[in-house]
């Protein structure tokens, strides 16, 4: 993600020259402001995570006693002490929630890491044998997308037993069919080009040609994908932890708060308000990133 | 159209037999055995044991317990539910006119605010309330539906009083109900207050479940509508002097419409889904919050039967919508 955002430096080029491919792609991309916004709040909700020990004041399980149900500090009977509150346990809500973005963050990376290896693998595969194996696979994705995203992943999660764990697997295999149409979307359309040809001609190999020659061709489609596919998994995640088939209590995860504080929903709104808040935020910021990403990448839209 | 037809219907089989292999494999799936799952903690005997294995034919070669199990679906036998003993799919039509009716107006709500929105974002584009509806949209579309329902309730049920939390209608009013349908069988008893009671139950979740639908809908509406109103047609229906609202609602509207109904179509997969969440917080007795009961009961008969009854739902609609694509885009079944 840093990569994106590191300008090159400003090269004196002779005039008429064509821009350098990212500095392109940052003109392009920086001229959205939401997706500007996006890509910062997300900076800081990575750095919240990777520095949680660091910035929460507690460890995400510390129960204090003497503060059980303690409000946000600009509400009468709160304190700076517990500057979002705090639940019944007396677990401070801020630290509980730097914690969750370290899992939320990670939990989007491996499904994204997970389906997007996979789906580039199953995707090329269908899209260079288009006989038997190809039709297969299609058919097997299709099979898949049949299913409601969340059912399907309950499905799984009830195959395997409700854990964080199996929560990602699940969610990783629900989103699949979609890396695997996209890259074998774009594969079949490199395919028909002239350079794959010469390369053919030229004799490069099969696995060559997958990625080197095509691979990097398709990839916008699967950047924007990927960013998109962030904030379902964080989503989906949640709201598996949230009906009690995600993270098991009392880890720190956002949905699973969720449901925790569900029974305080009378006594303690900011129990139930903040978790909610950070999947909110999180989730927008990816997707506000993504629609950027694919007005910048996508060559259709540029003048 | 007819060849269209035809080829559109044979999809269907592949994929059915797929969701069926799929449910087929959940139960056998799950670690454990499955009689020592369905008999719990009290254990079994185990001549019992074999006994209970050759009634339900997990001694059976694979491919024939297969053979069984499609044999048995296709006659409509979903098996009994462990906990309550009734077939399950006595019990699944018992509880979907619920998520029918909830879904319904959830796809109401959402389809005329958010074509309405839609329509008027695009033809006010770069607005202020152009921006206002893309960024709500935005947002809805981010909306974790379960936090933005304990919100409403936070607000509608906790604090102003106005909305009752859970359930389709107050305990006191008693009737039959003929159609499944509360806010039809409330109207039908007769009884005072009763259908007051139905809507006041029924607007949280179904404002909850419309959400996302109602995101998306405003957002490929309006994205629809701006393309279509570029093009050349518009230009000399306005040239020809007929007035703005003819030119947007009639002449521009239809062609608009033609994505949006693909949109719809995927929507009801994301309501079916949204509903397990909607269902398990409002307690609405659904087909969705009897899945997740089953699952946390392991009533595995249950929980396949329901998938698979889902499934096949989803499906079939799938499938009305790529007809009803056909039949208002004749652009379509030419290509094919």
């Amino acid at each position: 993600m840093a990569v994106e955002i590191i300008e090159p430096r400003a090269e004196p080029q002779p005039a008429g020259a064509p821009p350098h491919p990212v500095r392109e792609f940052w003109n392009y991309f920086s001229e959205n402001k939401g997706a500007v916004g996006g890509l910062i709040v997300i900076v800081l909700i990575a750095l919240a995570a990777i520095f949680a020990d660091v910035l929460a004041p507690f460890p995400p399980d510390q129960q204090n006693r003497e503060a059980l149900l303690v409000p946000p500090f600009w509400v009468e009977g709160g304190s700076l002490r517990y500057i979002l509150g705090t639940d019944d346990v007396g677990r401070d809500i801020l630290s509980r929630l730097l914690y969750g973005a370290r899992l939320s963050m990670l939990i989007g990376c491996i499904v994204v890491t997970l389906s997007l290896a996979c789906g580039i693998v199953l995707g090329l595969i269908a899209g260079f044998f288009r006989g038997m194996i190809g039709i297969a696979i299609m058919r097997a994705m299709d099979i898949m997308l049949a299913f409601p995203a969340l059912l399907l992943a309950i499905v799984i999660v009830a195959i395997l037993g409700p854990s964080l764990t199996n929560a990602i697997v699940a969610v990783a295999i629900v989103v699949l069919p979609h890396y695997v149409r996209l890259t074998r979307a774009a594969a079949v359309n490199e395919l028909s080009k002239d350079y794959v040809t010469a390369s053919r001609l030229a004799g490069a190999g099969m696995f060559r040609l997958m990625v080197v020659t095509v691979l990097p061709n398709c990839m916008a489609p699967l950047i924007v994908q990927a960013t998109l596919g962030f904030s379902s998994a964080i989503l989906d995640a949640a709201a598996l932890g949230f009906i009690g088939l995600g993270a098991q209590p009392p880890t720190p995860e956002w949905g699973t708060m969720l449901a925790d504080a569900q029974r305080f929903i009378r006594r303690a709104w900011w129990v139930v308000t903040f978790p909610g808040l950070a999947i909110l935020i999180t989730v927008l910021s990816f997707n506000l990133l993504g629609d950027g990403l694919r007005d910048a990448l996508d060559p259709k839209l540029k003048r | 159209m007819l060849r269209f037809l035809v080829t559109r219907v044979s999809l269907v089989i592949p994929t059915f037999i797929g969701v069926t292999l799929l449910t087929f494999a959940l139960i056998r799936l799950i670690p454990g055995d499955p009689i020592e799952l369905l008999v719990g903690e009290r254990g079994i005997d185990p001549e019992r044991h074999a006994e209970l294995r050759a009634e339900m034919g997990l001694d059976q070669p694979l491919l024939h317990q297969y053979g069984i199990y499609i044999w048995d679906v296709l006659q409509g036998d979903l098996g009994r539910s462990v906990v309550t003993r009734q077939p399950v799919l006595h019990e699944f039509f018992e509880l979907f006119p619920a998520t029918l009716e909830l879904s319904l107006c959830a796809m109401i709500f959402a389809l005329s605010i958010g074509l309405t929105a839609g329509v008027i974002a695009a033809v006010r584009r770069n607005s202020v309330f152009d921006h206002t509806v893309m960024g709500v949209s935005l947002t809805g579309y981010s909306m974790p539906i379960f936090w933005w329902a304990i919100l409403l309730i936070l607000l509608f049920s906790v604090n102003l009083g106005w909305t009752p939390v859970s359930g389709r209608i107050d305990v006191i009013y008693w009737f039959d109900q003929p159609t499944g349908f509360m806010l039809i069988d409330s109207l039908l008893s007769g009884q005072e207050g009763a259908f007051t009671s139905a809507v006041r139950h029924l607007i949280l979740p179904a404002i909850v479940l419309g959400t996302i639908p109602l995101a998306v809908i405003a957002r490929m509406t309006r994205s629809s509508m701006l393309e279509v109103l570029g093009e050349d047609y518009i230009r000399t229906a306005r040239a020809k002097g007929l007035r703005p609202q003819r030119v947007v609602g009639l002449h521009a509207l239809r062609n608009a419409l033609i994505p949006v109904v693909t949109v719809i179509g995927l929507q009801v997969g994301v309501l079916l889904t949204g509903a397990i969440l909607t269902e398990t917080i409002f307690a609405w007795p659904g087909v969705g919050k009897w899945l997740i009961e089953a699952i946390h009961r392991r009533d595995y008969p249950t929980l396949q039967g329901g998938i698979l009854l889902i499934a096949t739902a989803v499906i079939l609609v799938n499938l009305t919508v790529d007809l009803l694509y056909g039949i208002i885009n004749p652009r379509i079944r030419h290509a094919r």
